[in-house]
């Protein structure tokens, strides 16, 4: 059983959770509500992921953060380090392509609150911070809590972009689905199998563990 | 307090807006006017929710809204209260979280207690931890009601608030308001389309239509005295008809009027030249029947007689439409206690007489441009 892979699959998915939570709240808001006049272009842009092959994100990623790119030799002089094929560009991979998956539902979740309702929190007095937090926040928490989960499994279960940008270095950027990839190329089915039990239960534990936990919160504050 | 709103408003797209109108403390205002006549437009300007092209607001001295100087205050800073048309309630919270979400920053057990306060005076206090999903309109409407009145507003905006609600409930709710006003000492304007609503509630009118303001004035007034052929329309007035004054008589304050064959006396109506074409009105309630049955000395008022064409009982009133001998082509409405519809026979194709009270009947100058 290849732990260090694992481990780094469920660091990858939580860490683009947790960067993608304020982009996307914020991404989808103002597609939300706001019009603006690039605003189709942006739209196109944001579910590219979904319709182009993983590879050919990768690729673009790949060329965009390698070290022939100024962020890339930018990165470089920075942190003494190149950005692909490390950590840190496959999490910034992994945003990219994941996007869409937290950017929809969480903008179906702004869309579907009235508003009127944001209009009268203004009327009452509220601040835009405290609409924020008190009405818009826990109206569209369900939407939010969907986004997070769909990156969450998305990140786990990604191949081709993790591959093209972060290569298979052990420990690195070495992810589990490309750990068991590696194994079945090797003919060990046994270990292949092991992983794909191993990583089956972890993310349906988690996930319904996510769900029942925000399900009662539900309950005690809809 | 004591302050008063005062707005003048001039809009573009989608349809032009040109508003004037001023609502004094402790006033009701009904803003009038058909669906897309603009109303909830003015009434988001006011709560700063919607910025008109040009025009000024301003409570008391100061200036919520001026387009020349940039002038804009928020919603938050106006303190207005408002009452959506489908109540906008925070779905999320109960009834007293609601209220207490308007009720600022203060310490958690006064906002509570405010609140409960609150909804006791809208006749809640027994459903405060229920959510807005578990109440009736009604319920709901109060709840709003509340919440708009936490911030103790400097303006209540009430948004056609009856509109979602059933007649029973809408009666008891407008008692309910009238209770309430005696209390509010701010300025009050609602915005409806139901000419009966705002005649009840509101101590002025003001007739928009097409995003103008055509009329202000005491309900009874603009109602029974418009001041154009397309208010005495807008007012749902039917009889309205073309004449002719043909000469007033300043000694008998009186004026005399040529309606087809008909001469008919008016009151003392001076502002029109002996000899126009005007418009004239008369409210339905001021057609009279003659009763075979027992003849009286007021027949003999602008008699007028006619065969029923249209005779339909609503409940309590029939309305009835008559086709007037000599004045072809137009009908005379009236209503009639069902019960005396019913006592004197009356029915399509009968013939019957009625009298036009004089003080009824209203001088209009012919075209809108007066």
């Amino acid at each position: 059983m290849n732990w260090p892979s694992l481990i780094l699959s469920l660091k990858l998915a939580v860490w683009t959770m947790v960067v993608l939570l304020p982009i996307g709240i914020v991404l989808s808001r103002q597609l939300a509500w706001r019009s603006f006049p690039t605003k189709g272009l942006l739209e196109a842009a944001l579910v590219l992921p979904l319709v182009l092959p993983p590879t050919v994100l990768g690729f673009y990623l790949m060329i965009t953060l390698g070290g022939g790119s100024p962020i890339g030799q930018f990165y470089e002089a920075v942190f003494g380090r190149s950005l692909v094929f490390s950590f840190d560009g496959l999490l910034i991979a992994s945003v990219f392509f994941n996007l869409p998956f937290a950017v929809l539902p969480m903008r179906r979740a702004f869309e579907t609150i009235p508003p009127e309702v944001r209009e009268a929190a203004a009327c009452c007095g509220l601040s835009s911070r405290r609409i924020f937090w008190r009405i818009e926040l826990p109206l569209a928490w369900p939407g939010i809590l969907s986004a997070l989960v769909l990156t969450f499994a998305h990140t786990i279960g990604e191949f081709g972009v993790v591959l093209m940008v972060g290569g298979n270095i052990p420990g690195e950027t070495e992810t589990i689905a490309i750990a068991i990839y590696d194994r079945v190329q090797a003919f060990d089915n046994a270990a292949a199998g092991l992983m794909s039990a191993v990583l089956l239960v972890v993310t349906l534990t988690a996930i319904g563990i996510t769900y029942s936990a925000t399900s009662s919160i539900g309950r005690r504050n809809p | 307090m004591g302050a008063q709103l005062n707005v003048n408003l001039q809009d573009g797209a989608p349809f032009p807006l040109n508003v004037q109108l001023s609502c004094a403390a402790g006033e009701i205002l009904a803003l009038v006017g058909p669906s897309g006549s603009g109303k909830s437009r003015v009434l988001r300007c006011i709560a700063g929710l919607y910025r008109p092209k040009h025009g000024k607001i301003t409570f008391g001295d100061v200036v919520w809204y001026d387009a020349a100087n940039s002038v804009n205050r928020s919603p938050q800073q106006r303190q207005i209260g408002i009452v959506f048309q489908n109540y906008a309630l925070f779905p999320h919270l109960s009834a007293i979280k609601n209220v207490m979400e308007a009720l600022g920053d203060r310490p958690y057990s006064e906002r509570c207690a405010r609140a409960a306060e609150l909804l006791n005076l809208v006749n809640l206090g027994g459903l405060a931890n229920r959510k807005p999903t578990t109440l009736s309109g009604g319920q709901q409407q109060r709840v709003a009601v509340a919440r708009a009145l936490a911030r103790d507003p400097n303006v209540l905006l009430l948004d056609e608030p009856f509109s979602a609600v059933d007649k029973a409930t809408r009666q008891r709710l407008y008692r309910e308001l009238t209770d309430l006003r005696r209390q509010l000492r701010m300025p009050v304007v609602l915005v409806t389309h139901d000419l009966d609503e705002a005649a009840l509630l509101a101590d002025r009118l003001c007739i928009l239509h097409h995003g103008k303001t055509l009329q202000e004035g005491p309900p009874f007034d603009v109602m029974v005295k418009p001041a154009t052929p397309e208010i005495a329309r807008l007012v749902g007035l039917k009889n309205t008809f073309e004449g002719r004054v043909i000469e007033h008589e300043v000694n008998n304050n009186r004026t005399f009027l040529g309606w087809g064959t008909y001469t008919l006396v008016t009151s003392h109506q001076p502002n029109f030249l002996e000899g126009s074409t005007i418009t004239w009105t008369i409210p339905n309630a001021q057609v009279i029947l003659h009763r075979p049955d027992r003849p009286s000395r007021g027949e003999n008022e602008n008699p007028v007689s006619g065969i029923i064409v249209e005779f339909v009982p609503l409940g309590d009133q029939t309305n009835v439409a008559i086709a007037v001998d000599g004045v072809s082509g137009l009908r005379l409405f009236m209503n009639v206690p069902t019960h005396v519809a019913q006592r004197n026979d009356l029915a399509v194709n009968k013939r019957i007489s009625v009298s036009l009270l004089a003080t009824g009947i209203h001088l209009i100058p012919l075209s809108d441009d007066a």
